[in-house]
């Protein structure tokens, strides 16, 4: 926080707070992970622990970030900072879902017709007949051992058709998620055009609709456990299915919990200003990222 | 943070804070730059140590120092924590200390998460290397942790393993978007993009590799996690998943991978290189675009690391292909090298002598990669000692004598005084010797078919392997020689001039030795 044109902060304690705090967690998880089957183990409280302290550290952090930038110390080279640091932020998670995306490309056009002897390499799989039984299909509803190792769904989450799809919990969602990222852009224009009003009704509806989206979710969830048999642990098809939807799931509830921090800062603290705004900006791009991912898992999990 | 406010002065060059809260709190490059390269040290010598583990178990046939289990555990940490906790943080600790002075800039664009991106990493190695007393050992599946040997038959500290991969991760993503934003955001007027430096160049390539391919990584570890603990099927083909499935996204990472660890040394020795040569450096354009080809194709040639799975046919031409390319741009480099060295006025001083032999050794690392890449020969070379002795030469003679040429290069500027000549160049003969002694036999004992990560061999390879051994020694306790030349020269020695070295070019230069806590709080003049 100097003066000249350059911006040098102080020492800060956060950081270390921050990583004492992932140390916690990822401690705390893997041993919680790894004593699952022990009642008597109590690493969880670690793991507790963990979140209570990053939770504070963030908020400790954010509350002087934000701070810091009231008081007028930020440099428009410092918020430009940020703004490329949050464009980098969010393709890291791009790649992050690439990951997954994928592996779910692969299984469905190599491996699994592999496994049911198609093309050169699958005859020479099939020469070795572990699993001669096992035909090539998506969704997979037969593992290639037959439900040995892992649980067979009865039914998949795949598009039921036209006659049923007014009943299709994903279309549901793709419209509540497509109508929230309209909201939270209108939100925006509202805020560019200096109407405080416009800003915090459009990014109430946005934030309603993210706890909608995450509601139907756990439905949809609740459906495929109880009624479809369809479990993280029916093959590669639930493999796919709840690995995608569950972590663009996390995702989502990571952005509405974004925009519902910047709904309080609007309504409660007044926070924002017509040309200055960029925390509710950032989580606004975060909030149309996450949409595109679920266009995305809508296309390739759910319709193709 | 209280204290530090009351000590604050309107002057911004004040020096640092007092005890060990400015190493804890510290926002300064410079101090976040020394912490990265003494941790990444410790972690050089601790991996070290592994490698002579590793190499007196092989000194002779037959089992006599370590159990095979421990040996494979010894493998498995010697590379995890060589290329995650010695590579990486000290050139993550170059880029600290220079790219700043280098564009002139205060410090880096977002100092607070830089500090976190470091404090990370201690915490990181340290749930590694505790699962070494865990039960059932530490991780003992190679660094490449291919399933099923990963997941279905892995030691229970796996799960720690992950996470600490997963906290890595997050502490390198945060540190590259540190270095691209720095560089996008913080240049002097007047740095242009092809006016930069060649080693910020050579970072802001790295950091986007960084960023592209460490959620990858992340995105393998997790579903490793779930497969071990929760019932998915991404790597076991009895519920439809396939465990090729893992070495393609653990490639698709790693290959890059392989050029985040050594094009920061690119940059590093077309420093020095252009320095002592007293030239310009031929060819700075070209240069940069073979930078950037070299990344792009980085994301194309994954499986060659995987010739012998049984790809289609079109798949291992493809990739043999796209791999042989990458020989192009690479060789325009060391091309360029040679002719910024040609009729310049030469001086062998210990950072050229390392850079020199960088130029040399790299390349005969880049030729038997050259080789590797060739399908029917990889089918005889894969998974031998000629594969390790190939990734050893690009990363031992070539990341890190890039390290320590940077180090004796640099120091003089970070500390204020001059290294010792005779001991550095003591140092240089003897890890050049070492390490030529330790990896050019593991060609031979490769190309005759020793296979790698076991703990025992047949008798003929036994001759070569005494001398790899020797070697290997040797390399290994020079760089208590190297810890001895830092600490002497941090401690004192014949003081620096501001220029240091006589063809030195570049902003660092242009600042005190030792460069102070501040350097640029207002931005220099570049035309």
């Amino acid at each position: 926080m100097s003066g000249g044109s350059y911006y040098v902060p102080d020492q800060s304690r956060f950081p270390i707070f921050m990583a004492v705090s992932l140390f916690l967690l990822v401690m705390g998880a893997s041993s919680t992970i790894n004593n699952l089957d022990d009642p008597t183990s109590n690493s969880v409280y670690i793991l507790y622990s963990g979140f209570a302290c990053l939770f504070l550290t963030m908020f400790f952090w954010f509350r002087q970030v934000i701070k810091e930038h009231l008081a007028g110390l930020d440099s428009n080279q410092l918020k430009q900072s940020y703004v490329y640091g949050m464009a980098w932020f969010i393709f890291s998670e791009v790649m992050f879902f690439a990951a997954f995306f994928g592996a779910l490309f692969y299984v469905r056009t190599l491996a699994v017709p592999w496994l049911a002897g198609e093309g050169s390499k699958g005859a020479a799989i099939t020469a070795i007949e572990l699993w001669p039984a096992f035909e090539s299909s998506w969704p997979v509803m037969t593992t290639p051992d037959q439900g040995n190792e892992y649980d067979l769904a009865d039914k998949s989450m795949a598009w039921p058709g036209w006659s049923k799809a007014l009943l299709w919990l994903p279309l549901w969602n793709t419209i509540v998620l497509l109508s929230s990222s309209w909201t939270v852009h209108l939100a925006h224009l509202g805020l560019k055009k200096g109407n405080r009003k416009k800003f915090n009704v459009y990014l109430g509806i946005t934030v309603l609709l993210a706890l909608i989206f995450v509601g139907l979710q756990a439905l949809e969830y609740y459906e495929a456990y109880a009624h479809y048999g369809l479990k993280l642990n029916s093959g590669i098809y639930g493999s796919t299915f709840f690995m995608l939807t569950g972590f663009h799931g996390f995702h989502v509830m990571m952005g509405g919990f974004m925009l519902a921090i910047m709904l309080a800062r609007s309504v409660f603290a007044g926070h924002f200003e017509q040309h200055d705004h960029f925390g509710f900006e950032a989580a606004s791009w975060y909030w149309h990222f996450v949409d595109v991912v679920w266009l995305m898992l809508f296309l390739f999990v759910y319709i193709l | 943070m209280s204290a530090v406010i009351e000590n604050h002065h309107d002057d911004h060059d004040h020096g640092p804070a007092k005890g060990i809260t400015r190493w804890l709190y510290t926002t300064n490059h410079k101090d976040i730059g020394t912490l990265y390269l003494w941790f990444s040290f410790a972690m050089f010598l601790i991996g070290g140590a592994m490698a002579m583990i590793i190499r007196a178990e092989l000194f002779q046939p037959g089992m006599q120092i370590v159990e095979p289990e421990f040996y494979n555990q010894m493998i498995t940490l010697h590379g995890l924590i060589m290329i995650f906790g010695g590579v990486m943080p000290a050139f993550v600790g170059l880029a600290n200390w220079l790219v700043p002075m280098m564009i002139g800039a205060p410090d880096m664009a977002l100092p607070r998460m830089n500090n976190l991106s470091f404090w990370i990493l201690p915490f990181a190695f340290f749930i590694l290397l505790s699962s070494l007393f865990m039960e059932g050992g530490a991780p003992n599946f190679g660094w490449t942790f291919y399933a099923p040997l990963s997941t279905t038959y892995a030691p229970p500290s796996v799960t720690f393993f992950i996470f600490s991969v997963h906290i890595m991760g997050a502490s390198s993503i945060m540190g590259a978007i540190n270095v691209v934003v720095t560089i996008m955001n913080m240049r002097a007027p007047g740095v242009t993009l092809m006016k930069m430096p060649l080693f910020v160049w050579s970072w802001l390539i790295t950091a986007y590799l960084l960023i592209a391919v460490m959620p990858v990584l992340a995105g393998a570890v997790t579903m490793m996690l779930m497969d071990i603990h929760f019932g998915t099927s991404f790597f076991n083909a009895a519920g439809g998943g396939d465990p090729v499935l893992f070495q393609h996204i653990f490639w698709f990472f790693g290959h890059p991978e392989v050029y985040i660890m050594i094009l920061p040394a690119f940059g590093i020795v077309s420093h020095i290189i252009e320095t002592f040569s007293r030239k310009q450096l031929f060819g700075y354009s070209s240069m940069v675009w073979a930078m950037l080809s070299i990344a792009i194709l980085s994301f194309v040639v994954w499986a060659h690391h995987m010739f012998t799975v049984g790809l289609p046919l079109a798949a291992e031409i493809f990739f043999m292909w796209a791999t042989m390319l990458i020989a192009v741009p690479t060789g325009v480099k060391v091309f360029n090298w040679v002719a910024t060295m040609f009729r310049g006025s030469l001086t062998f001083e210990t950072p050229m002598l390392f850079a020199v032999a960088f130029v040399v050794l790299f390349t005969i690392g880049g030729l038997s990669g050259l080789m590797l890449a060739i399908v029917p020969a990889d089918f005889q070379y894969h998974d031998t000692y000629f594969v390790v002795a190939h990734f050893h030469y690009v990363l031992v003679p070539g990341a890190i004598f890039s390290i320590m040429a940077a180090v004796y290069y640099w120091i003089p500027k970070w500390s204020g005084n001059m290294y010792d000549e005779r001991l550095g160049k003591l140092h240089f003969w003897l890890s050049f010797i070492g390490v030529n002694v330790t990896f050019f036999p593991q060609h031979f004992i490769g190309l005759a078919g020793m296979p790698r990560r076991y703990p025992d061999y047949a008798l003929i390879f036994a001759d070569w392997n005494m001398v790899s051994s020797i070697g290997a020694f040797l390399f290994g306790f020079s760089q208590l020689l190297f810890l001895f030349i830092v600490i002497k020269t941090v401690m004192g020695g014949k003081k620096a001039t501001d220029q240091v070295w006589e063809g030195a070019k570049g902003l660092e230069w242009t600042v005190a030795s030792p460069a102070p806590y501040h350097t640029f709080s207002t931005p220099p003049k570049v035309d």
